[in-house]
């Protein structure tokens, strides 16, 4: 095959090009002869057309993710915002924190082990690039019904993979949750994400000034990985009648991540990179034209001298590659020789394969004949804008009327036990220690929560205790029902979990999960979720710092559940004042704070106990939510509570449950007057926590409370080893215990 | 002055600032050592820390027991200097024929992260003298390959003598044989266990106990004694 | 370039619980009548220059110190054509 050059295509204007089969429509096809005045090269046309996939140029998204912009909270804690590889939040005593939740949904269907891998390994960069050392990941995971024979073939996969993955790379696993639910079952959602930590100073940005500065490639070889997965893996819908569209899945070499992290954290120690950027999706294409846009435009590239794991590839399929574990640097001409004895060190593979040019060109050469020539912002940011139209679902108003408050209830003590162990032990309540117990959560040594706490904390300074929290949460029941609030659920309970744990939340990072945009009614949902986000963002004065959006998660016509899914990263001063959510000592009090009513919408009740979806999800309040946080933090700080559990999806009684066994102690609950007992055990209302009170600092405690405003509700103590609901029914520790971690490591062990 | 404990640092070493700070923490001056150098800087006792040294390929610790590093440490461990050898170290040393027998895979063929207890059955090594005959202590346990293996003969042998140093409680985690956690070399200087004691130093973090504080105390007070 | 194989195989007393799944998931897929599965490890060596004797002793002390880990393991070398 005759190479395609930039000389070549002028001169053959009328050459039929592939651009359908690379995804493009033919009014982006139209557009890039426009910008180019000529045919594009079959290298420019790969860049373009991986650049301009829904994946990476959100075209479908962006319209509505420009609220996060805009409606932006007054809040100095943020350093670097949307935009770069992920958002920067200053956390005091001269310390940043990056962090970024992504999806690689599709990938880990067709092979979970690398699928899962894979992602850990990309955000782990992305944070990486970002000038920090990553300090802990998190996995927010979602799978199709439990007892389902896939389920046992992608579960297992995708956990042995980041645990493969992340313990390999030595970052304690922190986080995250584990769904089941039966629409995700031809399309799981994998989603990772990754904290990392810096010096102020220490910030990198993604782009390339300065000409003559050297473009260095490091890290593994490039191979035929997931050559156009980016535009065809994460864009199309699956379907079994084209199995082509199945390309190579991407194989991540943990060791190598290890060591390019080793490797880089000692070049930026070193301050000899002038900007970096890590190699994802599209691979060199997205690093060398965002780099190159973002500087000052000019970028010559030689790319015969990319070190190859397979020398036959095509110059378009090693712009396109997606090989793991590589980066591109930036690097000032003096610095390079220390750059590469440093990568020499660590058995990292470095080469230089071009230089910042002082023109606006970005220009890529195939053994010395010029096959890219193109304006490098029109590849990474002038992809095409998409309105796509959105209207609500006609079967949206038949779900909300089908009230979830008008199911049958449990007619006595015996009937609530009966329910209460068929909740705590469903699979979507059950303990995940099956799961989490293959993660590392130890390593490096400063981690103070892991799972199954409400939030995961991880100490930044050994000296003055400084220390960060991060949850991540969504509810998929919820948005569907109302996609609006359920996104403001997710975050409403992500900053509870912060709070609840003793940390002070700062800001947030998403991953919206959602079917195809092509059909109104999934566009309708992003809509509606992207709006409910913002503003609660607005309303909590928590920006949003970055994020990822997964489009197409749907198999047939058929889409997920809207899954907005929310992190939260909140600072603590001291990691001494965090809040666990073991009930360890006897005789606490244990008090609810907040308003439980009479909401069951969407709830786990309504789901374990008759499989029913439907009316609305509980009411938020964010400011309620934000004064809860502001009790469970001062309260935190002062030492009035030694434990603390946000109530969310299982209610009162999953949030005993759990704390009960953490702590190895039973507890006396007392239905407080003006409830049933099934509504205070079962209500999934939003804006409340259980805390737990030594008796010495009950008085300081409801004198808070009383003075701003927040219900709290004695309901019982810390005591023995049953839990005994008076009136109702008592049940033992050791029943609840079976029941509650037998489940998970029955299904799949 | 101040004894010097060195951590080891290979490609994929996990654990090294965590043992370099437990050695803080015991109050030792804690010395990074790496995998290229042959020398060991003077220090009075080694410690190879947990991790996924080469990404464990082919496998753990076999290429790593063939770096120049080790050859000063198994010459200066045969002539009595104190080795500790935690999780991927423990692999490391069987490699290294310092310690018998060999580590295979979790019978359950998953990775396993929990809080072990285990019994302390020799504390009489240079890394278990400040524990008590028989103690029995908490600390984290983490590892894929974790499954203590010996021919009947060996294993026979290492209980003779007392060489089984610490031994799993509470159910065993990964199929090792005769519950086997950790073993030390006949002249007890050189010991190796899969859980992490440098995991288990301060009262916050991890597990929240400090039991993994006494091997790093252990070998202070040997080197000041000795 | 000739080509030499080292297979490296657990020893028959060693416990091997990736072959023991591989032999219980077999029924499952409808393939009956397996006895045992143990899985072991191969090794490709393109060598440079003949495959004479002395390199043969040089491969199969590599094997020995190296590739296989001769506590749990067993190995065979063989030239392939």
């Amino acid at each position: 095959m005759t190479l395609d050059t930039v000389k070549h295509a002028g001169e053959t204007p009328d050459t039929e090009q592939p651009w359908s089969e690379l995804g493009l429509k033919q009014d982006e096809y139209a557009r890039i002869r426009e910008i180019l005045g000529r045919r594009p090269t079959g290298a420019e046309l790969a860049m373009y057309s991986v650049m301009w996939s829904e994946h990476c140029s959100y075209k479908s998204s962006k319209v509505h993710l420009k609220q996060f912009g805009e409606k932006v909270p007054a809040n100095d804690a943020m350093l670097v915002g949307i935009g770069e590889n992920a958002g920067v939040v200053d956390v005091g005593q001269g310390y940043a924190v990056t962090f970024k939740v992504e999806s690689h949904n599709h990938p880990s269907y067709i092979e979970p082990y690398q699928g899962a891998a894979t992602g850990v390994g990309g955000i782990v960069r992305d944070i990486l690039a970002m000038g920090a050392r990553p300090v802990a990941v998190v996995d927010p995971l979602r799978f199709g019904a439990a007892d389902h024979p896939d389920t046992k073939r992608v579960l297992p996969g995708v956990v042995a993979g980041i645990g493969g993955y992340g313990n390999c790379l030595g970052l304690p696993n922190i986080g995250g949750e584990v769904v089941f639910d039966s629409c995700y079952q031809g399309n799981p959602l994998v989603n990772a994400g990754c904290i990392g930590v810096m010096k102020h100073e220490d910030i990198h940005l993604a782009k390339a000034s300065g000409p003559g500065n050297k473009v260095i490639l490091y890290g593994a070889r490039t191979g035929g990985d997931g050559i156009g997965g980016v535009s065809v893996l994460a864009s199309e819908t699956f379907d079994d009648t084209k199995p082509t569209k199945r390309p190579a899945v991407q194989v991540g070499d943990p060791f190598q991540e290890k060591l390019l992290i080793e490797c880089t954290l000692e070049i930026f120690a070193e301050k000899l990179v002038a900007g970096i950027q890590d190699l994802g999706g599209a691979g060199l294409s997205c690093a060398t034209s965002e780099l190159a846009s973002a500087g000052t435009g000019g970028m010559r590239v030689e790319l015969d001298t990319v070190p190859l794991r397979d020398a036959t590839l095509s110059p378009e399929e090693i712009l396109m590659s997606e090989s793991q574990e590589r980066m591109c640097a930036i690097v000032e001409p003096q610095h390079v020789e220390r750059f590469m004895a440093i990568c020499e060190k660590w058995d990292v593979i470095a080469t230089v394969i071009g230089e910042v040019t002082d023109g606006e060109r970005l220009e890529i050469f195939w053994h010395g004949e010029q096959i890219v020539d193109v304006p490098p912002g029109t590849v990474a940011h002038e992809g095409p804008t998409y309105h796509r139209p959105y209207a609500r679902p006609s079967w949206q108003d038949a779900l909300q009327a089908d009230d979830a408050g008008a199911l049958p209830r449990p007619a006595d003590g015996a009937e609530l036990k009966d329910q209460v162990l068929r909740l705590v032990s469903s699979p979507n309540q059950a303990s995940k220690a099956w799961i989490t117990d293959q993660y590392d959560r130890f390593v490096q040594g400063n981690t103070v929560l892991a799972q199954p706490e409400d939030s995961g904390m991880i100490r930044i300074d050994e000296e003055t205790n400084l220390g960060v929290a991060i949850a991540t949460d969504g509810n998929g029941r919820y948005a569907k029902l109302d996609p609006y609030t359920g996104a403001q659920l997710a975050l409403a309970e992500a900053y509870r979990n912060v709070a609840a744990s003793g940390a002070k939340p700062l800001a947030i990072s998403d991953c919206l999960n959602f079917g195809s945009p092509e059909d109104p009614a999934v566009m309708w949902q992003f809509a509606e979720a992207t709006r409910g986000l913002a503003d609660g963002c607005l309303a909590l004065g928590t920006p949003v710092t970055g994020g990822n959006v997964s489009l197409y998660n749907q198999t047939g016509d058929t889409a997920i559940h809207p899954t907005p899914v929310v992190a939260v990263l909140g600072v603590i001063d001291d990691v001494n004042r965090r809040t666990p959510i073991a009930f360890a000592q006897e005789g606490q009090l244990l008090y609810l704070l907040g308003d439980t009513r009479e909401e069951f919408g969407g709830s786990a009740w309504s789901e374990v106990i008759h499989g029913h979806l439907g009316g609305l999800p509980p009411t938020v309040d964010l400011d309620r939510e934000k004064l809860l946080g502001e009790i469970l933090i001062s309260a935190s700080r002062d030492g009035m509570i030694d434990a603390a559990h946000d109530l969310s999806d299982g209610g009162l009684i999953q949030a005993i449950t759990e704390s009960c066994l953490r702590g190895g102690k039973g507890a006396r609950l007392i239905v407080p007057d003006g409830l049933d007992a099934f509504t205070f055990l079962f209500s999934e209302s939003a804006g409340r926590a259980v805390v737990s009170i030594p008796r010495s600092e009950e008085l300081r405690f409801t004198d808070m409370c009383g003075a701003r405003g927040l219900p709290a509700t004695r309901i019982g103590v810390v005591d023995g080893q049953e839990l005994d609901v008076q009136g109702q029914f008592a049940v033992t520790l050791t029943e609840l215990r079976t029941a509650h971690e037998g489940t998970i490591a029955g299904l799949l062990a | 002055m101040t004894s010097r404990i060195g951590v080891v640092t290979f490609p994929g070493t996990l654990d090294d600032r965590d043992a370099l700070r437990a050695a803080r923490l015991a109050g030792a001056e804690p010395v990074p050592l790496w995998h290229r150098d042959k020398d060991l800087h003077q220090v009075d006792a080694v410690v190879l820390a947990g991790g996924f040294s080469y990404g464990d390929y082919l496998r753990a610790g076999a290429i790593s027991r063939f770096s120049p590093v080790m050859e000063t440490v198994i010459e200066q461990a045969k002539a009595g200097l104190p080795v500790l050898g935690i999780c991927n170290g423990f692999q490391i040393l069987t490699e290294a024929h310092l310690l018998p027998g060999a580590m295979l895979q979790n019978d359950h063929l998953h990775f396993v992260c929990r809080e072990q207890r285990l019994r302390v059955e020799n504390a009489a090594t240079a890394w278990t003298a400040d524990f008590a005959q028989g103690q029995e202590i908490s600390i984290p346990l983490k590892n894929m390959d974790g499954r203590y293996v010996a021919d009947e003969r060996t294993l026979d042998e290492l209980e003779a003598e007392g060489r089984v140093a610490f031994r799993y409680l509470d159910g065993n985690p990964n199929g090792s044989l005769r519950d086997i956690a950790g073993i030390t070399n006949a002249a007890g200087n050189v010991v190796g266990l899969m859980p992490h004691p440098e995991h288990a130093v301060e009262p916050l973090i991890g597990t929240g106990g400090t039991d993994g504080l006494g091997f790093f105390t252990s070998i202070l007070k040997k080197l000041v004694s000795a | 370039m000739a080509r030499v194989v080292v297979d490296v195989m657990l020893k028959p007393e060693i416990l091997d619980p990736q072959g023991q799944a591989v032999q219980r998931a077999l029924p499952r897929l409808g393939f009956d009548g397996i006895a045992d599965v143990r899985q072991g490890k191969r090794f490709e060596l393109d060598v440079e220059g003949p495959v004479d004797e002395a390199a043969l002793a040089r491969i199969h002390e590599m094997a020995e110190t190296f590739l296989a880990n001769t506590v749990i393991e067993d190995f065979v070398v063989k030239v392939e054509s």
